[in-house]
């Protein structure tokens, strides 16, 4: 019996948007090929009440995959649990979510699983008589790339913001698989980890985010990127020169050699547009662009634009969506 | 370089001096015979890509991407484990050999040059290069290559970048360490070795994580894994006389085909708001429950 294996990856005891993100592919994806979807658990301890989500965003079975050994993180140990698990399953199909994590376990997991990989997919893959079709972003979203493959099992991960979750309610059955990750796939040891700013949205993970550069003219004018990004609940990022001069941390820093993002809203203040940085963000839902310069390369993948001074506009729209909320609130 | 001491059987010495014991089947790869010479040695792994600034287009039948005019230059990305493999051998040169390795072809133009690029890498004060002459179809076809040249190697680091800017998979590190059944540490973001074990950072969200592995590991680097650098003429110069390999390539069938390629749907002209009114651009997010 074939199936689809989602890895559904569990951080400080939840479920968050990319694990989501995959089942709500995986569920479509199971709909056209009339497939059961499973996801896959892997813990270093039994999941607390966390599994019922999975259900609620389409999976029929939950598979728990419990070992000591899986508390740190060893894309080798969680790559081999899941090849053993689809190969003994006779699962022909996986998707994995494009975390960092998920980014690390994918092609690990395609080599020992035997299968073909699609990386970053924005649609489900379909059945076509050469093979499934799917298509991906390419060239740092300068371009879109059609692919296929004739070759099974087929894993894909699915590109951050492409899916939107979408629940389907299932009541998932549980299982559990056993499984012990081998010496040999523990050599890497995580001895710890550094969180950064913990009051803060993590980039990767902010629907809304505020970003500015070399247009506020220094480091002691982010107040006002600051409060703006306060009211819309935003996490705040820059460009490129603006971490090299060191006026903001570098994990702030999106574009092609930074982190990329694809919120649903982006504000970019003071920020060019340079080809590099767009390369970083260009995929956002929507994009706000803020800058004095008409002639700002940014306006061109803008969905509105301001031309104006930063320094009065910023803080004025920040007045009117606290006034819009403070309407609003009930 | 070989150990050339009697031991009993199964013993030999770590990297440190120290005597090991018969090797454990439990850990084999955590051991390595070495004695008077520790020499690392790492394999760079780089791609061939658009210059970042290139105006993006393809072929008529959208099969390819349109090489006319473009630069190609090193992945961004490659550039920044370039740039450790440059210091590493700079600590130490003697007893460190870097090789940088490229599948790909050489195209049409001199800007579209790939045993270029390796010189470019080799410029930076690197050993030698290798070119597998063939057209990497796809990561899968890339990793075996890379495999099957590395497999027999005994290198210590193989070093990627995080992704490619032309077709931004992550894919070929993560695959080459299991083709060879190595540690693998992505998003690396610094990398320090110590008798034998690397102590490394890797980029996760809202931080980072810090890891120890033995060697040989595979790593692919994000940015901060150290600072771009540019040759020096010196350099450049002793590039010209250094080893470039042109390899054939083994047999691989990929699994993964470009049918074609579009350019992203244009976004039209963006909705203009007037600065004194802002209030028109707050009703525009809230009525698409962006606020």
């Amino acid at each position: 019996m074939s199936a689809i294996v989602v890895w559904a990856e569990l951080k400080e005891d939840r479920f968050k948007k990319p694990t989501l993100e995959a089942l709500t592919a995986a569920h479509r994806w199971a709909d056209s090929l009339g497939l059961p979807v499973w996801a896959v658990v892997i813990a270093h301890e039994p999941p607390k009440d966390a599994l019922s989500i999975l259900g609620e965003y389409g999976a029929d079975k939950v598979i728990k995959v419990v070992a000591p050994e899986f508390a740190n993180f060893s894309p080798n140990a969680y790559a081999r649990a899941l090849a053993v698990l689809m190969r003994e399953k006779n699962a022909s199909y996986a998707v994995l979510p494009q975390s960092y994590d998920g980014r690390a376990i994918a092609p690990m997991l395609s080599i020992w699983a035997d299968a073909a990989l699609i990386s970053g997919a924005t649609t489900v893959p379909e059945k076509t008589e050469e093979g499934f079709m799917a298509r991906r972003i390419a060239y740092s979203n300068k371009g879109i790339e059609w692919v296929r493959s004739a070759h099974l099992p087929l894993i894909i991960t699915v590109k951050a913001s492409a899916f939107v979750p979408e629940k389907k309610p299932k009541t998932a059955t549980e299982e559990e698989f056993s499984f012990k990750p081998k010496p040999e796939d523990l050599r890497l040891k995580v001895i710890g980890i550094e969180k950064i700013a913990t009051d803060k949205i993590p980039l990767t993970e902010a629907e809304v985010v505020v970003s500015a550069g070399r247009g506020l003219k220094g480091p002691e004018n982010w107040g006002i990127i600051e409060e703006l990004a306060q009211v819309l609940g935003a996490a705040t990022a820059c460009s490129k020169p603006v971490a090299d001069v060191g006026w903001r941390p570098h994990h702030e820093h999106v574009g092609q050699t930074g982190i990329q993002i694809s919120p649903n809203l982006y504000v970019a203040i003071g920020i060019s547009g340079a080809i590099q940085h767009l390369a970083g963000v260009a995929s956002s839902k929507n994009i706000v662009v803020i800058n004095n310069d008409p002639e700002a390369p940014f306006f061109k993948v803008a969905d509105y634009g301001i031309v104006g001074d930063a320094f009065e506009v910023v803080p004025r729209l920040t007045e009117a969506i606290r006034r819009y909320k403070e309407q609003h609130a009930h | 370089m070989e150990a050339s001491l009697s031991l009993a059987e199964g013993y030999s010495i770590w990297v440190d001096g120290s005597l090991l014991g018969p090797r454990s089947t439990e850990e084999p790869r955590a051991r390595r015979f070495l004695f008077f010479c520790t020499e690392m040695k790492i394999l760079c792994c780089i791609s061939h890509v658009p210059d970042t600034t290139t105006r993006i287009q393809f072929t008529s039948d959208g099969r390819a991407l349109d090489r006319t005019g473009v630069t190609f230059v090193i992945n961004p990305y490659d550039d920044f484990v370039l740039a450790r493999a440059a210091e590493l051998k700079e600590k130490d040169p003697s007893n460190t050999h870097v090789t940088v390795l490229c599948v790909g072809k050489n195209g049409a133009s001199s800007t579209d040059n790939v045993d270029a690029n390796l010189r470019k890498a080799l410029a930076l004060g690197l050993d030698e290069a290798v070119r597998i002459d063939a057209e990497p179809v796809d990561a899968f076809f890339a990793a075996n290559q890379i495999a099957a040249f590395a497999r027999d190697k005994g290198f210590d680091l193989l070093f990627f970048g995080k992704e490619s800017i032309d077709y931004n998979g992550s894919q070929v590190a993560g695959m080459v360490a299991a083709l060879l059944d190595l540690p693998f540490v992505s998003f690396a973001t610094s990398i320090e070795l110590m008798n034998g074990t690397a102590k490394l950072t890797r980029e996760i969200t809202g931080g980072k994580e810090l890891i120890e592995s033995p060697l040989p590991l595979v790593l692919s680097a994000q940015k901060g894994l150290a600072e771009w650098r540019i040759p020096n003429v010196r350099g450049i110069m002793q590039a010209k006389s250094k080893p470039l390999h042109v390899l054939a390539p083994v047999s691989v069938s990929p699994r993964v085909f470009t049918v074609r390629h579009e350019p992203p749907p244009p976004r039209g002209s963006f909705k203009k708001i007037d600065p004194d009114r802002v209030e028109d651009l707050v009703k525009e997010l809230a009525n698409k429950g962006l606020i």
